[in-house]
């Protein structure tokens, strides 16, 4: 049982060890993601007509910033929006958002 | 009540309860003995540090709002009240929340004045509010000495801006309702920087879609003091000339000097005078009198220098400034966007400062600003700015940002969607 709690322990932190989101300042990310809530809302809970970011699925989210960033997929304003943010801070803000309340 | 009479009477305004919103109900009602933050203005810039140095200090640090006016009124989308289809209503926004679900102390005042030495504000109703950090968000006023004749007896009554949405923005449409058919609304535009670059030129296709639907052989004569349009230039010169063929006019170089308001006659620095019906004078533009008043409009004597890491001011230490009011980095608009950005950035700086941490070293935020071309289609331009620690200030990222291929629909209902998170975001 302890060596269960312990591997999960350890796979979590490597898991986290490779994430960029762990790297950044906890507080420099929040104002990263507070750059989005404009349009997605404090915290990331939208009012309508705009996506809440908040609770939503972590590679879900990032591969759709990545498919915005690399043209992949069109968009109104994303396609231009998400070119303005490095891989890493994206990757940041999808863990981030990811782990908010929705 | 006894909280109640001692708060008042610390503002010196006993007697004037009316006048200040309490807090009521919050679990985290101001104690008064954490730090004091003061905020100068209850705009996008302004309203959005009340909100978030509150909630980013866990409700620690003490934050009053002085703003007169009785809620919170839009200027993005002010120019559709000019078009008919919106309300006043529908661009207003209480200061309930602020105060309700944040804590904000709000006190319906104006600055009177900043004494940056002993650290207070003094209040036009008298009273003074101490401060450990000031937040100075006024916005714009006007240098109407660039315009002798607007100093005349009525002047400013008949000939309008309609750039700070209120009473003017209504005083407006009403002079476009009693336009008679066939006549001329004539908008002289001032050089930039001025508040909003892309709103004049929305506000051109906001009354020439009114004219079109109401007075059709009535015309938009746009008079600009820049050599071009200066934002979102090939998609409204589309709109005008798709959409409002023979009602919309574009001159530009025409940098209205005076204006005879009697006859209702701009006069410019080299073409003829021009008459018409209705005169929209868009002044020059600079930072809020209370800012040019405390020293902090160090560029020029109209805008205010910032540390862009804080937002504190270059002149005056604890006070910070935001919003229209600042001196803008490269290719940053003045817009309420890029307001509610400074916002909390300052607010993050202002917490970290009052709590002994570094504040943020690498700042990045964006600006998405809608226009509309009619009342339903839609055009942008966004930009992403990121601090240039070389440079100390803040650049666009290169590659970032854009406008819209073409005027639709599909962002006329994201620009609304937008509005309505943007002023949650500020205000809620």
């Amino acid at each position: 049982m302890k060596w269960n709690v312990l591997i999960a322990a350890g796979v979590f932190a490597a898991i986290a060890g490779a994430s960029h989101a762990q790297s950044m300042d906890p507080l420099q990310l929040r104002s990263l993601a507070a750059s989005c809530a404009n349009c997605h809302g404090t915290h990331g809970v939208a009012e309508a007509g705009n996506e809440s970011l908040a609770g939503a699925n972590k590679d879900d989210m990032l591969k759709k910033m990545m498919d915005f960033k690399t043209g992949k997929k069109p968009a109104t304003i994303m396609h231009q929006l998400s070119k303005g943010y490095t891989d890493e801070q994206l990757a940041a803000l999808a863990t981030y958002f990811s782990s908010l309340k929705k | 009540m006894m909280k109640r009479r001692q708060f008042v009477q610390g503002l010196g305004v006993a007697g004037s309860l009316g006048s200040i919103a309490l807090t009521s109900g919050c679990a985290s009602s101001p104690s008064g003995k954490g730090p004091k933050v003061v905020v100068v203005g209850g705009g996008y810039g302004g309203a959005t540090a009340a909100k978030y140095v509150r909630m980013w200090s866990d409700y620690g640090i003490d934050v009053t709002l002085v703003e007169p006016n009785g809620a919170f009124v839009s200027c993005p989308l002010s120019n559709l009240v000019l078009g008919g289809s919106k309300t006043m209503a529908d661009i207003t926004t209480p200061y309930d929340n602020l105060v309700k679900r944040h804590g904000v102390r709000w006190v319906q005042d104006m600055a009177l004045r900043i004494d940056p030495d002993k650290r207070v504000v003094v209040l036009a109703k008298g009273g003074e509010l101490p401060y450990d950090r000031l937040i100075v968000s006024p916005g714009i006023d006007f240098m109407w000495d660039s315009l002798p004749g607007m100093a005349a007896a009525g002047a400013k009554d008949k000939v309008l801006h309609g750039w700070k949405a209120g009473p003017q923005t209504i005083g407006l449409r009403k002079q476009l309702e009693a336009m008679p058919d066939g006549g001329v609304f004539a908008m002289a535009i001032p050089l930039a920087p001025y508040r909003c670059p892309p709103g004049p030129y929305e506000r051109a296709c906001q009354v020439a879609s009114y004219f079109a639907q109401a007075k059709p052989k009535s015309k938009v004569l746009i008079l600009d003091a820049n050599d071009d349009v200066t934002s979102k230039g090939p998609l409204f010169k589309k709109a005008w000339k798709d959409r409002y063929a023979g009602i919309v006019e574009y001159r530009p170089k025409h940098k209205a000097v005076d204006v005879d308001a009697a006859t209702n006659t701009l006069k410019f620095e080299f073409n003829d005078d021009l008459k018409a019906n209705v005169l929209n004078v868009l002044p020059d533009m600079r930072a809020g009198d209370i800012a040019v008043k405390t020293g902090l409009a160090t560029a020029n004597k109209r805008w205010c220098e910032v540390d862009f890491l804080t937002f504190e001011s270059i002149a005056v230490k604890n006070v910070h400034v935001l919003g229209d009011s600042i001196q803008i980095a490269p290719n940053m608009p003045k817009s309420g966007h890029m307001a509610n950005q400074h916002g909390k950035t300052c607010a993050a700086a202002v917490v970290a400062l009052l709590t002994g941490r570094q504040p943020n070293p690498m700042p990045v935020y964006n600006n998405a600003c809608y226009s509309f071309v009619s009342a339903e289609d839609v055009v942008h331009v966004t930009s992403v700015h990121r601090y240039d620690a070389d440079k100390k200030t803040m650049l666009p990222v290169a590659g970032a940002g854009g406008v819209s291929s073409a005027a639709n629909e599909l962002e006329g209902r994201y620009a609304m969607a937008w509005a309505r998170n943007i002023w949650a975001d500020t205000l809620a």
